[in-house]
């Protein structure tokens, strides 16, 4: 798929950055018209993924979160997240509902939603190098009548 | 985010606005236990109205506040929230958990 646009952002990992982080993508995204129900699933998965970097991949530790924003032919947004942290042992495990490491502040139901707000999404990690998440969504042009 | 609540005979309702992500889960989760712990409700309203975005922090918040409404012997449950955080909680299978109601219906009755 050819890539129509891109944009990477790279930003420390704390929590005040969740929120500028989804707000760029949905800035971004806008080029794509999406509805309101789209940007929304857009901002909750990139604040899902973002989070997951901030709270689990540098948990003692501020490191650097990359954000990929593409548009790709056609019409979808792929957006990826990627840190250089601590990775996933066992991805599929971390993936099933309410998993997590991350006691109670946490509720594991991160990826869940990455999953079902999204078309995509793909996890690679390697334990000690970190991790990357890529997830697409294609929004598809509306018919205005006009 | 911000936190405010309203206490009526024996209902505390917790009004949460603004957008309740990890950045601010930790101020919601220790607000609400702060009010529970002031006013012992019998009933604990949530009252989404006011929360423009919430991702899976809420979710633990929420679980929370559960938690902790059982330990009261108390009913919990979660009015007005908007379509974003409607779909969370959908995706989250809140109502499993905590019942959600679209209006102020002034509780389960
Ligand atoms: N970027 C990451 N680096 C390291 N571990 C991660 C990362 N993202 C997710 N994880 C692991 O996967 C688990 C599940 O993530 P998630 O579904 O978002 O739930 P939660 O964040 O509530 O724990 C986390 O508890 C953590 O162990
Ligand atoms: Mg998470």
């Amino acid at each position: 798929m050819n890539t129509v646009n891109i944009i990477r952002l790279e930003f420390p990992s704390k929590s005040v950055n969740e929120s500028f982080a989804r707000t760029a993508a949905a800035a971004f995204a806008i080029q794509l018209d999406p509805t309101v129900e789209e940007l929304g699933d857009l901002k909750t998965a990139v604040s899902e993924a973002v989070t997951n970097a901030i709270v689990h991949a540098y948990p003692d530790s501020i490191g650097q979160i990359g954000m990929k924003l593409r548009i790709l032919e056609r019409d979808t947004l792929e957006i990826t997240v990627r840190d250089w942290g601590c990775g996933i042992e066992n991805i599929e495990e971390a993936m099933k509902p309410l998993y997590t490491t991350g006691g109670e502040e946490r509720s594991g139901m991160g990826f869940t939603i990455m999953q079902s707000f999204m078309d995509s999404l793909r996890v690679r990690s390697s334990p000690g190098k970190g991790t990357t998440v890529v997830m697409r969504r294609t929004i598809r042009p509306r018919i205005t009548g006009k | 985010m911000t936190i405010t609540s309203a206490y009526d005979r024996g209902r505390l309702t917790v009004y949460l606005s603004g957008e309740l992500d990890h950045h601010a889960a930790g101020e919601a989760i220790h607000g609400i236990g702060e009010l529970l712990d002031e006013f012992l409700p019998r009933d604990c309203v949530l009252d989404l109205s006011g929360l423009s975005f919430m991702d899976s922090s809420g979710i633990a918040v929420i679980a929370r506040a559960r938690y902790r409404m059982q330990s009261l012997s108390g009913r919990i449950w979660i009015e007005c929230p908007s379509p974003q955080v409607q779909r969370v909680l959908d995706a989250a299978c809140i109502d499993r958990l905590v019942p959600v109601t679209s209006g102020n219906i002034g509780g389960l009755r």
